[in-house]
């Protein structure tokens, strides 16, 4: 069976262990962790984690399941799809060599990203956006020598209903 | 009211009604050893903290209600691992409590400091570390909650030593409400009416009962609609009991070393019916290759066990006594026909896979294993609670020992723990104090907890100890022979003690037979005797366990005596 990448999304009682809980079962369970974030929601009692999975069809509801029967997991639900929007941060320390530069600038322009940080030798530029984005920006910026890269994974939310 | 923390512990405890704590005391739980010791509840002594914990998952099995285990930090924690994971497996309901190192030190590598929810939470249903002694009366009414609810399992809580002795005041807690944890009991009736259909098209109906239908209690209502819809029933090693095993429907056990007609009938039914199983590969076989005819309903509570190995024609969620009533009620409804005549060539064609393959052995002037495990049903009356060991032992208990009752047939299922009959045993006899409790065990495997006979004696729990003595770990050795060419790595135990005299260094009885005309009477001498006795046969050094279906292979291709 083909194997897709899911986006799960979770609520979870904010308390100790409960991510080590979560990733003991994917790792104990032989499932794959892509991704992972977790911060607090307006609830400080509740944090959500989003975790992206690659996964064929019979493992994803073993996953989802799996994460359902853990105690401090209040809610599950699979992201994946264009019912939710997507997105990702990443901060991207490139190479700008002097010819560079001007090229550099005027891509983060075209992407709406920001340049963070700034020296001699280097951008560290800011850039939110769905994967698409992500990867087309880095193909980009590929040639002047990508330096460091700090990425979060997805985060994601169901669409509501209009 | 001010207390310490201790104080509200025993207190919780005695809510719950605990009546039996199974332990072992040390530095970190000094403070609750001190309390227990005020209270009426029983504390059981065991010498190795394994054994507490088999003990109480024994205790739990029979009586259905919740063991408990009182241990200490570090070493005592990290001993109660196995046993944990071997209730866990097979989802026995206990509270395991551990004793910790002070708030302050946790993370300092204290003495007898170990991260055991760190460790446990992999095995346990659900673990806790109490930082504050007000959370304490909380958490434990929460641990006794969740280990029992649901699809039941060990809950494991740790408390620290400051957390025991602080005084609060005390505030009795309020009902648990677990916003994440809400079991789903009742069956969706949609999907049994779909099973209802199944049911009266089906011309090979089979039921399939695992150890879901004894935790739930469900034996009454498997052994009702078996008799309604007139289904031959087949059952796990966790199921033993939960049909009669002298009932004319009753197939044997099903798999690796279940009967032939059982893994006959599977193969060839049209409608399996399987209740509170997980189909457990020493169950499948080849997955592929299982039940290749039969539309599958698969209920169960826990919705991870289904689609996890096969897939199902209609899965149900449910409490399986909840949802075998329902069925039974929607079966009622419907006008079956006439079944003697609708079943005929189903039920005929399994008395003929009985006939001519029955579980069998041959008898020859040593003792047979399987001709112990015989006479042992023979004389107890089938009455008898019976703990195993693992391996060879387990798979003849399984076999020759017919089980008409649910909650009499205590193994390790699941995770397969050698050492575990004799601990089950002593927890079991505690729980049901008149029952005949006797330990089928091997060789191999009694020498892995013997040292809690010391329990039994001093507990003056009358337990029976079967040894099948035949100085190799059996079923490895089996293994070897079938599929290694006969190389009998490391299975022979040329030094093994000598049980009687071992038996009479403990205080117990020790009683030994070497030839079959023995058998029966150290069977009688052991069982009347009103304390603790070890039976020593000496049986058939290289009899093997038969039917078996190699690993991997389809449960229709069994090696056959």
């Amino acid at each position: 069976m083909e194997e897709q990448k899911h986006i799960f999304s979770m609520l979870v009682d904010n308390v100790p262990g409960v991510l080590s809980r979560i990733v003991g079962l994917f790792s104990g369970r032989g499932f794959n962790i892509d991704s992972l974030c977790v911060a607090e929601t307006t609830d400080p009692a509740v944090s959500r984690i989003t975790i992206v999975s690659k996964a064929d069809a019979p493992i994803v509801e073993q996953i989802e399941k799996q994460l359902n029967k853990l105690v401090n997991v209040r809610k599950i639900r699979d992201l994946t799809g264009p019912s939710s929007v997507k997105r990702e941060m990443a901060l991207i320390c490139v190479q700008a060599k002097a010819k560079h530069r001007a090229e550099i600038l005027r891509i983060v322009d075209i992407f709406r990203c920001k340049v963070v940080d700034v020296g001699l030798e280097h951008y560290t530029i800011e850039v939110t956006g769905d994967e698409g984005k992500l990867k087309a920006l880095l193909k980009l910026l590929k040639p002047m020598g990508i330096k460091k890269i700090a990425r979060t994974g997805p985060i994601a939310l169901f669409r509501e209903p209009n | 009211m001010k207390l310490t923390g201790a104080q509200i512990l025993l207190k919780t405890l005695a809510e719950e009604k605990v009546d039996t704590i199974f332990g072992y005391p040390g530095g970190a739980v000094i403070d609750i050893y001190d309390e227990l010791e005020k209270t009426d509840i029983r504390h059981v002594l065991v010498r190795h903290e394994q054994g507490a914990v088999h003990a109480a998952d024994g205790y739990a099995r029979v009586s259905g209600r919740v063991g408990v285990c009182l241990v200490t930090s570090g070493p005592g924690a990290t001993n109660t691992v196995t046993g944990i994971a071997s209730a866990y497996m097979d989802s026995i309901p206990l509270v395991v409590i551990t004793g910790q190192v002070p708030t302050h030190l946790i993370g300092n590598d204290a003495f007898q400091e170990v991260d055991i929810v760190g460790i446990t939470r992999p095995c346990t249903k659900h673990n806790y570390l109490v930082t504050r002694t007000e959370d304490l009366a909380h958490v434990i009414k929460e641990a006794f909650h969740i280990a029992r609810s649901g699809r039941p399992g060990p809950v494991l809580v740790d408390i620290p030593k400051d957390v025991a002795n602080t005084t609060i005041e005390y505030k009795p807690p309020g009902p648990v409400n677990l916003r994440s944890y809400r079991p789903n009991y009742s069956p969706n009736m949609k999907q049994l009416q779909k099973v209802v259909k199944l049911i009266r098209k089906a011309r090979r109906p089979l039921l399939f009962v695992g150890g879901g239908a004894i935790l739930s209690k469900a034996s009454p209502e498997v052994t009702e609609l078996a008799h309604k819809i007139q289904a031959p029933v087949t059952a796990t090693l966790m199921g033993l009991g939960a049909f009669p095993g002298t009932d004319p429907l009753w197939l044997g056990m099903i798999g690796m070393h279940g009967t032939y007609r059982a893994n006959m009938a599977v193969d060839a039914c049209d409608l399996m019916i399987s209740v509170g199983v997980r189909f457990d590969d020493r169950v499948t076989g080849r997955i592929d290759t299982f039940a290749p005819r039969a539309k599958i309903v698969h209920i169960d509570i826990d919705p991870t066990s289904i689609r996890k190995n096969v897939q199902v024609a209609i899965p149900i969620v449910g409490d399986c006594r909840l949802t075998l009533n329902s069925l039974n009620q929607l079966v009622d409804e419907i006008d079956l026909g006439d079944l003697s005549s609708a079943r005929k060539d189903w039920l005929s064609q399994i008395d003929t896979w009985k006939k001519t393959t029955p579980l069998a052995y041959k008898q020859t002037d040593v003792i047979k294993p399987q001709f112990v495990v015989e006479k042992l049903f023979e004389l107890t009356g089938g009455d008898a609670i019976i703990t195993t060991e693992v391996g060879q032992n387990q798979m003849w208990a399984a076999q020759f020992y017919h089980f008409n009752r649910p909650n009499r047939f205590v193994t390790s299922g699941g995770l397969g723990t050698m050492g575990f009959g004799l601990p089950a045993a002593i927890g079991a006899q505690i729980a049901c104090p008149d029952d005949v409790v006797v330990d089928i065990a091997g060789d191999g495997s009694i020498q892995m907890n013997i040292q809690e006979m010391a329990t039994a004696v001093q507990q003056k729990a009358p337990i029976k100890v079967v040894i099948l003595n035949n100085s190799y770990l059996g079923m490895v050795r089996q293994w070897q022979e079938l599929f290694y060419d006969k190389r009998y790595a490391s299975t022979c135990m040329d030094c093994t003690p000598d049980f009687v005299k071992l038996a009479e260094a403990y205080g117990a009885l020790g009683l030994r037979a070497t030839k079959p005309d023995e058998v029966e009477a150290v069977l009688r001498k052991g069982l009347e005797a009103p304390t603790a006795v070890i039976m020593d046969f000496v049986v058939a050094k290289e009899e093997c366990v038969y039917p078996m279906v190699p690993a991997g292979a389809p449960i229709t291709e069994m090696l056959l005596v």
